[in-house]
């Protein structure tokens, strides 16, 4: 049996795993968008932090990630469930993209648009929302596209707790030496991906901005 | 501020400015500037012009001595308030990017709450009195020519019709012809409007031209200020030194 009859056979069961994998994946991007946006902000403010957060973050991205679900599975909540715990491991690894992107677009703005900003009188708030953030958004967006990409891939990996997507197939196919059901897991895994890549990619060239 | 008034609108008394490690950037400067003059801060690069600037409107703040402005020290200032009562105008304009011309220009009046429609007009009247066809209003800030930026950058200073102007090497990147004409644009304005102005260049025909009196400036300390009128005959050795570089010592050139 070839890969396309089997997903023909099992389509519901498909396309149930793929919504599964975008579930997983989208829920931990929302998340790591809500912490990592605000502590790039406050590393570009607070620069004695920089060093521990950037480093804290570089740290939990070393660590493999079979490796990484495995000891948070003993976690008080967050291991309780499979889903629970993948959500937030994959969280855990989306977070150095978003927060050195952020970080690094603020850092890129010119820094006399900065000072004619503050010269005029911008409060540090206007300043951030009306001038840093708008400028750094394309930067921002490309630390977005990199942590989705890298989830997407990753996400295969929480099948093997049993947080189901894409990666039950991959699993299941290793362990029945078939390669048309790796090939179920894979194969959306991977259109996935490209899909998420170029339609960020897209977003990324609508917002940045022309420079003067 | 109430134009019968006869104090300084702007007094630095015994300021210094030092980066730690550093020596002086700027010492015992002592200055005061008077309500509707143009004041030149002239010297080279690193004389301390641009920080003597930067000193008034707050993007510094002194390591001694004291800075009033209108009668207040800096300490006694809400910053932001202080700086919305300062135009402030940089080489290159410092536009911002991802604005219109409109949006740029209209920037303090929005911060301040104006209501859209008086921001609008306020626009209009800018763009004209500087010399643009108020139709660019909708355009970005890269599709105009440097010039074309520049008085941008002078319109959106006036925008809340700041008593106080600094201008930093406003037409120092420009070409001679179109700094030429906004310097002539510049004098014109500043009849009109009687703004007390602080412009910082190095270009000794510019000060000249621009400056009631000029601040002659070098290693962080104020050499001499006098007016246009001293200036030119001046035996101070460094103002000789400016007047020769500037080929304007009178007698040696005429018979050349």
């Amino acid at each position: 049996m070839n890969v396309w009859q089997f997903v023909l056979q099992n389509h519901t069961e498909v396309a149930e795993l793929t919504l599964e994998h975008i579930w997983l994946v989208g829920i931990s991007i929302l998340l790591a968008v809500a912490v990592g946006i605000p502590l790039g902000i406050l590393i570009t403010r607070w620069p004695a932090a920089n060093k521990p957060v950037l480093g804290t973050a570089n740290i939990i991205q070393t660590i493999p990630s079979l490796a990484l679900f495995g000891f948070l599975l003993p976690a008080p909540w967050i291991g309780a469930r499979a889903d629970r715990l993948a959500i937030f491991a994959l969280t855990l690894y989306a977070l150095l993209p978003l927060i050195r992107n952020t970080y690094a677009g603020i850092r890129a703005v010119d820094p006399a648009i900065v000072e004619a900003g503050r010269g005029m009188g911008l409060t540090d708030r206007q300043l951030l929302f009306q001038v840093e953030l708008p400028l750094a958004l394309g930067v921002i967006i490309a630390g977005i596209r990199v942590a989705t990409v890298l989830l997407i891939g990753l996400a295969t990996i929480a099948a093997a707790i049993g947080a189901g997507g894409l990666g039950e197939y991959i699993f299941r196919g290793l362990a029945m030496v078939n390669n048309a059901v790796i090939l179920a897991g894979a194969i959306p895994a991977a259109a996935m991906a490209l899909l998420a890549d170029a339609s960020l990619g897209w977003l990324q060239r609508r917002l940045t901005p022309h420079a003067a | 501020m109430d134009p019968a008034d006869t104090r300084p609108v702007i007094e630095f008394s015994n300021v210094a400015y030092r980066l730690n490690g550093r020596a002086d950037i700027l010492e015992n400067l002592n200055l005061e500037i008077h309500r509707g003059e143009t004041l030149v801060l002239l010297g080279r690069s690193g004389s301390g012009k641009t920080t003597t600037l930067k000193l008034i409107n707050a993007l510094l703040y002194p390591t001694a001595g004291e800075i009033r402005i209108d009668g207040r020290t800096i300490q006694q200032w809400d910053i932001i308030r202080l700086r919305r009562t300062i135009g402030y105008v940089i080489q290159e304009t410092g536009l911002f990017p991802h604005f219109t011309i409109e949006r740029n220009i209209g920037l303090v009046p929005r911060v301040e709450n104006w209501p859209a429609d008086r921001i609008r007009a306020r626009v209009r009247e800018l763009l004209r009195l500087v010399g643009l066809d108020p139709q660019i209003a909708s355009r970005y800030p890269r599709e105009l020519s440097g010039g074309q930026r520049q008085r941008v950058g002078v319109a959106r200073a006036l925008a809340a019709d700041p008593p106080i102007l600094l201008m930093d090497e406003p037409f120092g990147a420009l070409d001679p012809l179109t700094r030429a004409e906004l310097q002539r644009e510049f004098l014109k304005l500043q009849t009109a409007l009687k703004k007390t102005v602080v412009f910082v260049t190095h270009d000794l025909h510019e000060a000249l031209l621009l400056g009631n009196r000029i601040a002659l400036m070098e290693a962080g300390r104020l050499v001499t200020l006098q007016t246009r009128d001293e200036f030119l005959t001046s035996k101070e050795p460094l103002v000789v030194a400016y007047k020769n570089a500037f080929d304007l010592n009178s007698n040696k050139r005429e018979q050349a």
